[in-house]
C-alpha cells in the first residue's frame, strides 16, 4: 500500500493556503494580488467551508446607524468581551481595519442590507455598544464566502478541492512543503512551497453538542503544533448560548445571535426574563434596567430610530448568556427539551421572516416550530475556540518561519471570549494580513526550501497505517468516546477533579487512537478520513483539557466552579502556552504583551 | 443490531434503466393539463368555425371581438382576431412550461426522462426560437383587451336605448378582469415596464417604473393562476353568449332603467 | 427504554463506483425529528464506515448533501424521515447528472469550470465615493445570492441531465449559473455586459422554462421567474426585438444605467 515518493503528484507554489473559508480565501486573494503563485487547499468543495454557517453579521465600526461608533469603541468592546486577555495589537488592528475590509467586500460584489439612506445597514449584537454588525439577513457568512470565492477564482488562484493536508514539511526550522491526500481516491499530493498559511478553522468536533461541522477537527492547530509552533489560550472554548436543543438530530445547531439582536426575548418556564438577574456588575450600567426600557430600545431599533433607552439584557456577552441558560436549566426552570425559550413571535411575522429567513426555515423544517407564532427552545452549544496558534499580530506569522495562521485557527485576537460578529471581521482582516505576511516572507527567500524524503515517507506510513491494521478500534466509536469525555469533564462549568479525570481519559484515548483500524480502500472512505481527523482532534482535546486545568480562575468562556472569580492579579496577564516537547505537551504561562498608554487611556473614563 | 442485508440488484447507475425512480403520481399533472388543453382547443376551434351565435344585441363574444367584417373575407371573422390571443398564450412563459411538459414531454415531470434525448435544441432553433416574440403578442393582446373592456361597457346599454345590468355583463366584466390580470402580469411586460432596469432608485429617476414593476411582479407571482382563470373565463363567457344567442339561456337582467 | 421497540426505517442505499454498483438495504432505528442524512450517518457508524457521502453543515446552509431520495432531488439534511409512510422503503441514490465517484458522492467539478467563464463583478473603477444603494435596488440580487450551490437545479435540469449539453459549443450553463449571471447583470453597480455570453456560449436558449430547477431549489429561489426569464427578456432586447432597439436608438436609453 505504500507509494514511492517519486510517483507522487508534486506541485510548487510560492504560498500554500490550507482552508478555504473566509480567512483562507482572503489570504489567497492577497497572495495572488502580490503577484505570487498560490495554492488553496480545502477539505470540502470550494464554498462549503464553515464560514457559510455564520449568520448574524460582520462587525465593523462604520458608524452608519450609530454615528457615535468608532474603532476605539470597537477595540474597547472587543477587549472587554475578551476580559483583556486579548493580544491588544490584534484587537487594535482588527477594529481599525474591519471597516475597510467590509467596504472592500462591497466593492467585490457583496450585497449587504441597506439603511434607509442607502448605506450598509448595521444591527446590534451581544457585547457591542453600538449597532455594528453589517449583515445580509441571517446569511452573512454565505454572502462573504461567495464574494471571496468568485473574486478568487477570477484571480487565478489554483484550488485543490477535497484535499486534506496531513503533514507540514520543513527544511531545518523553516517551512518547505506539505503532504496531502485527495479524499476522492486517497491519492497523495506533495506541495513544495516557501510559506504555508493555515486557515483551517476550529476544534468543535471534540464536543458532542456543537454547532460545528465535521470539518472542524483541529487540523491546523495540530499541524502547527507538530511543526513546532505554540498554541495559546486553548482553555477558552466558546459555548454559544443559543443552539437548537430539539429534535435530537439537530441538537447543537446554531440559532443566530441575530434573533436577540432583532429583539428576541429569553424566558424560563416560569415566563421570567431571567437575563436581568445575570448581568455582571461591571457592565450592568450599559443595559436596560427593566422590561419597559428594554422594550423602548427594541421598538426604536425596529423603527430605525435613535433612543436613549439602553440595550436589552439578552444582548450580554455570549459566555454570560450561556452560563445563565445553563444555570436556569440546571435549577429546574428549563423548557421541556432541556433548554430555555427564545421568543421573537411577538413581532410582526413578515418582519421576522425577512430579517431571519434561514432561522424561520430551519425551525419550520427541522423542528416543526413556526418562530413567528411561538418561541424556540435553545441551549448552549460548542461554537468557537478563542485559543489557537500563537502568531505575530502584524504579520500573522507563528514561531515557525514560513508558517502563518489566520481566522479561528489563530489565537490571541479574542482573548477569553469572542464577541459575535468579530469572527467574520477577524477572517478578512487577518486573512489579508496573513496573505501579505506570507507573500513578504516568500519574496524574501532566495530559493525554494527542500524537505527530506524520509519525512514524507514517515507521514505516508502514518496515513496508511489504519488501513493496514488487521485489528483495532472503530474510528466512529473512538470519536464518540472523545465527545463524551470532553462534554462530561471539560464542559461549560469546570472543576479540578473532573478535569483531572478528563485529562487521564484523554491520554488513554490517545493510545487507542494510535491503534485505530478501518476497512475498505482509499476511494472516498469517510472512515479512513476520520482516522486522520482523530489524530488532530486528540491534540486539541488534550490541549483544551490541560490548559483548562491549569487556569485557576474564571474568566470569559472559562468557568471554574472551584475558582468562581476573576483573578486579575495572578491570571490577568498570562496566556496558557503549549508546545511540543518530544511526546509530551509542554505547558507554560507566558506574559501577555503590554498595552501602550494611549490605548490604556481608552479604558479609564468608562 | 440488525445486520446489514445485502441485496443483489444489478447496477442502476449510471444507466438508470427506469425512466424515473419517483414513486409518486408524477404523470397526474401533465395528464390533467393535456386533457384540459385539448378540450379547450376543440371547443375554441369549433366555435371559430361555427361562425354563428356570437352576437346578441349588445353582447359580443370575446372570440369575435373586435368584430372585423370585410367584404373580401368570406370566412369566420374570429380567424382574423383569434391568432392574437392564441399567439400570446402560445408564447407565454407559463403555457410554454405547461405544454412542453404535457405535450412534448421535455420532460413530462421533474427527474423523469424526457421523450427523445437526442437533437434537443430548446428554444434556439425554428420553430421555438419564435417564442422570443412574446412581447409583440403582448402589445397586440393588450390592444385586443381594450376592445373587450369596451364590449363589456357596451353590454350595459340596451340596443333600444336605456341601460341594464345583467348577469351576463357581470360575467363579461369578470372575464376582462381575469384577462387583464393575466395580460399585465406577463413576464415580457414585467421586463418592459421596469425589469430591464438595473437600478430602481439610486441611479436614475426610475421610481415610477419601479412602482409599476412592483405591482406587475405581484401579478406575475400568480401568473399560472391568472392564465387558467382567464382561459376558463373566456370560454365560459363565450359559451354563455352562445347560449343566449341560441335562446337556450337569458342574460338574466337584474335591473334596468 | 426497551419497553416498546423503537420504530425502524428501511433504507435502500446505492453502493458502487460508477462502473458497477447495487442497492444495499439497511435497517435504521427511528428517532424523533430524524432526517435522511442522520440515517446515512447511522449506517456509516454501525454498518459501513466506508460508505461515501458528502456533507458539511447538516443545516441546509452549505448544499453538500444533495442526493435523490425516492427519485426526488433533495438535500438529505432537510428530508425528514417522518415524511415517509410507515414501513416505506426509502431509496437513496447519488444525483444523476454528474459522474459518480463512489456511493452517494459525485464529481461536480464541471460546475466550477462553468462558473469561471462568467464575467466577474465589474464596478466602475472611477467611482470611488462611498456607494449609495437603496434596499429596493438590491432586493432582486439578494434573492439570487441565497444560492448555496447544492447543484440540485443543475442535476434536475433535463438539458444537462438527459440531453447532456455539457461540452463544447453546445454547453448549457445551467440554472445555477443563470442565477449567478442574473445576480451580476441586475447589480446596480455592475457595468459588464454578459448578454452575448448568455446567448452564444451559455446557451440560455436551451432552457425551455419547464421550471424543475425552481421546484427543487432548497433555498426557494424563484430561479425561472426571477432569474432566467428576465435574462431571456434581456437577450430578446438585444437580439430579437428590432423594433424596440430602433425605438431605443431614437429616444436613447442604453442597456446600462
Amino acid at each position: 500500500m505504500t507509494s514511492s515518493i517519486e510517483s507522487i503528484e508534486t506541485v510548487e507554489h510560492d504560498v500554500i493556503v490550507v482552508g478555504a473559508g473566509g480567512a483562507g480565501l482572503r489570504a489567497a486573494i492577497e497572495v495572488s494580488a502580490q503577484g505570487l503563485s498560490v495554492g488553496l487547499v480545502c477539505k470540502s468543495l470550494l464554498g462549503k467551508a464553515h464560514t457559510v454557517m455564520a449568520e448574524g453579521g460582520v462587525a465593523a465600526a462604520l458608524a452608519n446607524v450609530d454615528p457615535e461608533d468608532g474603532w476605539q469603541t470597537h477595540f474597547r468592546d472587543t477587549m472587554n468581551g475578551g476580559k483583556k486577555l486579548n493580544n491588544w495589537r490584534m484587537a487594535q488592528l482588527h477594529a481599525q481595519e474591519a471597516p475597510d475590509r467590509v467596504k472592500e467586500l462591497e466593492r467585490w460584489g457583496a450585497v449587504f442590507d441597506r439603511t434607509k439612506d442607502g448605506k450598509i445597514l448595521q444591527r446590534a449584537f451581544g457585547g457591542h455598544k453600538w449597532k455594528r454588525l453589517c449583515h445580509v439577513g441571517d446569511r452573512t457568512g454565505l454572502e462573504m464566502i461567495r464574494t471571496l470565492q468568485d473574486r478568487g477564482v477570477h484571480q487565478g488562484i489554483k484550488v485543490y478541492m477535497e484535499c486534506t493536508i496531513t503533514k507540514l514539511l520543513k527544511d531545518g526550522d523553516k517551512i518547505a512543503g506539505a503532504l496531502g491526500y485527495y479524499r476522492e481516491d486517497g491519492r497523495l499530493i506533495l506541495f513544495k512551497t516557501k510559506a504555508v498559511v493555515l486557515a483551517s478553522g476550529g476544534v468543535g468536533k471534540i464536543y458532542s453538542i456543537t454547532s460545528n461541522s465535521w470539518e472542524y477537527t483541529a487540523d491546523g492547530q495540530s499541524l502547527a503544533y507538530e511543526a513546532g509552533a505554540e498554541l495559546i489560550d486553548m482553555e477558552f472554548v466558546q459555548f454559544h448560548p443559543t443552539g437548537m436543543v430539539w429534535p435530537p438530530g439537530v441538537r447543537g445547531l446554531l440559532v443566530t445571535e441575530g434573533v436577540r439582536g432583532e429583539g428576541g426575548l429569553l424566558t424560563n418556564n416560569k415566563g421570567e426574563r431571567f437575563m436581568f438577574k445575570y448581568l455582571p456588575e461591571s457592565t450592568r450600567h450599559e443595559f436596560a434596567a427593566d422590561e419597559k426600557e428594554a422594550k423602548e430600545w427594541i421598538d426604536a431599533a425596529i423603527a430605525g430610530q435613535k433612543t436613549t433607552a439602553r440595550r436589552p439584557p439578552e444582548l450580554s456577552t455570549r459566555d454570560n448568556v450561556a452560563r445563565a441558560i445553563y444555570t436556569e436549566v440546571k435549577e429546574g426552570r428549563g423548557s421541556p427539551h432541556g433548554g430555555v425559550f427564545l421568543d421573537i413571535s411577538y413581532q410582526d411575522s413578515d418582519r421576522v421572516r425577512k430579517k431571519l429567513p434561514s432561522m424561520y426555515h430551519q425551525f419550520k423544517e427541522l423542528a416543526d416550530v413556526d418562530i413567528t407564532a411561538g418561541p424556540m427552545e435553545v441551549g448552549p452549544t460548542c461554537h468557537y475556540i478563542m485559543g489557537g496558534i500563537k502568531v505575530d499580530a502584524d504579520t500573522a506569522q507563528s514561531k515557525v518561519p514560513g508558517l502563518f495562521a489566520a481566522g479561528e485557527v489563530a489565537g490571541g485576537m479574542h482573548g477569553a471570549n469572542r464577541l459575535g460578529g468579530n469572527s467574520l471581521s477577524d477572517l478578512v482582516v487577518f486573512g489579508r494580513r496573513a496573505g501579505l505576511g506570507a507573500s513578504e516572507y516568500a519574496k524574501g527567500l532566495s530559493a525554494m526550501p527542500k524537505f527530506k524524503d524520509s519525512d514524507v515517507q514517515a507521514a505516508i506510513d502514518e496515513l496508511d497505517a489504519p488501513l493496514n491494521r488487521t485489528e483495532g478500534p472503530n474510528p466512529y466509536d473512538l470519536h464518540k468516546k472523545m465527545n463524551e469525555i470532553m462534554s462530561a469533564h471539560v464542559g461549560i462549568f469546570r472543576e479540578a477533579s473532573e478535569m483531572k479525570t478528563g485529562v487521564e481519559k484523554v491520554r488513554e484515548l490517545k493510545k487507542e487512537i494510535a491503534k485505530v483500524r478501518v476497512g475498505g480502500g482509499k476511494k472516498y472512505n469517510p472512515g479512513w478520513h476520520l482516522c486522520r481527523d482523530l489524530k488532530n482532534l486528540i491534540v486539541a482535546a488534550e490541549a483544551v483539557a490541560i490548559s483548562a486545568l491549569s487556569r485557576e480562575e474564571s474568566r470569559g468562556a472559562h468557568s471554574r466552579l472551584d475558582f468562581p472569580n476573576l483573578e486579575d492579579e495572578k491570571w490577568g496577564h498570562v496566556n496558557t502556552t503549549l508546545s511540543k516537547d518530544g511526546d509530551n505537551m509542554k505547558l507554560e504561562h507566558k506574559q501577555l504583551p503590554e498595552m501602550p498608554d494611549d490605548l490604556k487611556k481608552l479604558f479609564e473614563n468608562k | 443490531m440488525t445486520e446489514a442485508q445485502t441485496e443483489t440488484k444489478p447496477g442502476q447507475r449510471p444507466s438508470h434503466p427506469d425512466i424515473t425512480q419517483r414513486k409518486d403520481a408524477w404523470w397526474g399533472e401533465p395528464a390533467t393539463i393535456a386533457t384540459v388543453f385539448i378540450s379547450f382547443i376543440i371547443y375554441a376551434t369549433y366555435r371559430v368555425f361555427e361562425n354563428n351565435y356570437f352576437e346578441s344585441g349588445n353582447f359580443l363574444s370575446p372570440f369575435y371581438s373586435p368584430k372585423l367584417v370585410f367584404d373580401w373575407w368570406k370566412f369566420s371573422p374570429a380567424i382574423l382576431i383569434l391568432w392574437i390571443p392564441a399567439g400570446f398564450r402560445t408564447t407565454c412563459y407559463y403555457y410554454r412550461k405547461a405544454y412542453y411538459r404535457s405535450f412534448f414531454m421535455t420532460p413530462p415531470a421533474c427527474a423523469v426522462d424526457p421523450y427523445g434525448k437526442d437533437g434537443y435544441t430548446g428554444e434556439t432553433k425554428f420553430p421555438f426560437v419564435f417564442q422570443n416574440l412574446h412581447r409583440y403578442f403582448f402589445y397586440l393582446a393588450a390592444l385586443v383587451l381594450i376592445f373587450l373592456w369596451y364590449d363589456a361597457v357596451v353590454s350595459l346599454f340596451k340596443p333600444e336605448g336605456g341601460m341594464q345590468l345583467s348577469v351576463l355583463s357581470i360575467v363579461m366584466f369578470a372575464n376582462c378582469f381575469f384577462l387583464s390580470g393575466y395580460t399585465f402580469g406577463c413576464h415580457a411586460y414585467r421586463h418592459l415596464c421596469g425589469g430591464s432596469l438595473d437600478c430602481f432608485s439610486s441611479c436614475t429617476k426610475a421610481k415610477t417604473r419601479f412602482k409599476v414593476w412592483e405591482f406587475v411582479t405581484k401579478l406575475n407571482e400568480h401568473h399560472m393562476g391568472w392564465a387558467w382563470f382567464s382561459l376558463f373565463s373566456v370560454a365560459l363567457t363565450d359559451l354563455y353568449i352562445r347560449q343566449v344567442c341560441t335562446g337556450a339561456a337569458s342574460p338574466i337582467v337584474l335591473f334596468q332603467f | 427504554m426497551s419497553e416498546h421497540k423503537a420504530k425502524e426505517a428501511t433504507l435502500k442505499v446505492y453502493r458502487g463506483d460508477g462502473k458497477e454498483g447495487k442497492f444495499e438495504t439497511y435497517k435504521v432505528p427511528m428517532e424523533a425529528g430524524m432526517v435522511v442524512l442522520d440515517a446515512i450517518h447511522y449506517i456509516q457508524a454501525n454498518y459501513a464506515p466506508e460508505l461515501a457521502v458528502r456533507w458539511n453543515c447538516k443545516a441546509a446552509k452549505c448544499g453538500s448533501c444533495s442526493a435523490e431520495v425516492n427519485g426526488h432531488p433533495s438535500l438529505m439534511c432537510k428530508t425528514r424521515m417522518d415524511h415517509f409512510e410507515d414501513g416505506e422503503e426509502i431509496v437513496v441514490q447519488p444525483i444523476k447528472t454528474f459522474p459518480l465517484i463512489k456511493d452517494l458522492v459525485t464529481d461536480v467539478s464541471w460546475n466550477y469550470r462553468v462558473n469561471e467563464k462568467i464575467k466577474p463583478f465589474t464596478p466602475d473603477e472611477s467611482d470611488t465615493k462611498e456607494w449609495v444603494i437603496y434596499q429596493e435596488d438590491i432586493e432582486r440580487v439578494q434573492e439570487f445570492r441565497k444560492c448555496i450551490e447544492c447543484f440540485l437545479c443543475q442535476n434536475v435540469c433535463h438539458v444537462l441531465r438527459d440531453h447532456e449539453k455539457k461540452d463544447g459549443n453546445e454547453q448549457f450553463m445551467g440554472p445555477r449559473f443563470l442565477v449567478r449571471a442574473a445576480g451580476l447583470e441586475m447589480h446596480p453597480k455592475d457595468t459588464a455586459d454578459r448578454l452575448e455570453y448568455l446567448k452564444e456560449e451559455g446557451h440560455i436558449g436551451y432552457c425551455n422554462i419547464t421550471k424543475c430547477c425552481t421546484e427543487v431549489c432548497p433555498e426557494e429561489i424563484h430561479i425561472t421567474d426571477n432569474a432566467i426569464i428576465p435574462l431571456k427578456e434581456r437577450v430578446v432586447d438585444e437580439y430579437y426585438d428590432p423594433l424596440g432597439k430602433m425605438i431605443k436608438g431614437i429616444f436613447g436609453g442604453g442597456k446600462k444605467k
